[in-house]
């Protein structure tokens, strides 16, 4: 009888009762421990994008949603996903939520391999951000996009392609305007412009006209006839580059009829 | 029983335990965590510390268990049922604590926490300490030793990991694989050691 109670019972009351000091522990410790988490906060971030881009300068999604049920974060602080789910975070918080312009990335530079020269041929690692750090990169210009893709890779939503020519493409409906590629590019060549803006000057150069005319085709000179054309004054230099402001351009024209090199450019279909 | 301990003593089980027979490389104990986090330093860091005071804490508690329920109740057999058990409840313990005490470091150290609980270096550091006879003070320091030493691998492992987005590795050995095959040279490197200390 002893050796039954000794194989058979003791196990059982010692490991249930193990068991059960524990469980108890653990539930004291979870009442004892226990900490509210809003249960709005899990609700925006699942109307968040999920991609942790940083666009919205926070750790990740679950940050962002944080600050904004914290109200640390505007209500629209995530780019990326949209009118739509501002409204609907909006709703979930109380709050009302202006909706401004969508904006949306573009490669401001069409010094593709024909078009802007190479001092070198780089046959390094396969990402601008490496090639840079090898003398400059290898275009002759140092604003201009280096081809390599590491926009295209980053993007976290993959509105971005590479083009046939080595300068990526952005897909207009795809693309959130979370501004990733702005920042991963070593030579912020990808702008964020908004929606409707039809004319930009498609050239990243602060060089100045003759180092320009010497490297690149299709470069912005900073010559000033842009300028000097537009009926609207919608065109500045500034700092050699020409740039153009969306809210007093009229699609006139007149700036790309007469510009030496063509940068400046209808960048929306008509 | 042992005799006392000498200084030199406890320094050579630190430096066994560290180097000599790393729980890691030596004895291959907690190597699914070793290649799940140590792609990134950060992560690997996190990982680092979390394990550390995990393995420090739960060696003197299963030494408890053993030596003062499962031996008293000649029940030593469901050892691994009861360590299991205590390594699980105190690692979630110490996960709600931290939540509630210190959210910053609940936040850098919370979510490895979970994947201690299958470390198999926790389980393996605390069979240890009691197949190797030790007392309550030589159980703690073995721990604390044992789970440095599979965080010091950890860390070389991550820094090698890191460059290897740099370097052509040809397609076929690319991530696992090469992360293996350089587990297993760190390993050898490691067998240098032998010699040194029990």
């Amino acid at each position: 009888m002893n050796e039954i109670l000794k194989a058979a019972v003791y196990p059982i009351l010692v490991m249930g009762g193990l068991a059960a000091i524990y469980a108890l522990g653990l539930g004291v410790a979870a009442r004892v421990f226990y900490v509210y988490v809003d249960p709005r906060i899990p609700q925006v971030e699942e109307l968040l994008g999920g991609a942790n881009c940083g666009g919205c300068g926070y750790a990740g999604c679950s940050d962002c949603a944080a600050a904004i049920v914290e109200g640390k974060a505007p209500v629209n602080a995530c780019v990326a996903v949209g009118p739509d789910k501002w409204e609907a975070i909006a709703k979930i918080l109380g709050k009302s939520v202006e909706v401004g312009e969508r904006h949306v990335a573009h490669i401001m530079c069409r010094g593709d391999r024909q078009k802007a020269k190479r001092r070198f041929q780089y046959m390094g690692i396969n990402d601008c951000r490496a090639a840079v750090l090898v003398a400059g990169g290898d275009k002759e210009c140092v604003y201009g996009c280096l081809g390599l893709g590491t926009c295209v890779r980053n993007c976290p939503f993959g509105a971005l392609s590479m083009g046939e020519n080595g300068i990526p493409i952005v897909d207009r409906d795809k693309c959130t305007g979370c501004g990733t590629c702005t920042r991963v590019c070593p030579r912020g060549v990808p702008k964020l412009l908004p929606e409707s803006q039809k004319v930009a000057t498609v050239c990243n150069s602060h060089d100045g006209p003759p180092v320009v005319k010497k490297l690149c085709e299709v470069g912005c000179l900073g010559c000033g006839i842009c300028k000097k054309v537009c009926p609207e004054k919608a065109v500045t230099i500034e700092n050699n580059l020409s740039v153009v402001d969306p809210s007093k351009c009229t699609l006139c024209g007149k700036c790309m009829e007469k510009c030496p090199t063509g940068a400046i450019q209808q960048i929306l279909p008509a | 029983m042992h005799e006392a301990w000498t200084f030199s003593d406890y320094l050579l089980l630190i430096v066994g335990a560290i180097l000599v027979n790393n729980i890691l490389l030596v004895r291959f104990l907690g190597n699914c965590p070793f290649l799940g986090v140590s792609k990134k330093m950060d992560t690997a860091l996190g990982m680092a510390v979390a394990v550390i005071f995990v393995i420090s804490c739960t060696g003197p508690i299963t030494w408890f268990v053993q030596h003062h329920l499962l031996e008293k109740f000649d029940i030593v057999y469901l050892r691994t049922l009861a360590f299991i058990l205590t390594i699980a409840v105190f690692v979630q313990l110490v996960e709600m604590v931290i939540k509630k005490v210190n959210p910053t470091l609940y936040r850098g150290m919370g979510i490895y926490l979970p994947l201690i609980t299958t470390n198999c270096a926790v389980l393996g550091t605390c069979f240890l300490n009691i197949d190797l006879k030790y007392n309550l003070l030589q159980t703690l320091i073995f721990s604390f030793a044992s789970a440095t030493g599979w965080s010091l691998a950890l860390i070389i492992m991550a820094g090698i990991r890191e460059r290897f987005s740099f370097a052509r590795i040809p397609k076929n050995f690319q991530d696992t694989s090469i992360g293996l095959i350089t587990a297993g040279l760190i390993g050898l490197s490691f067998y240098a050691f032998q010699g040194l200390a029990r």
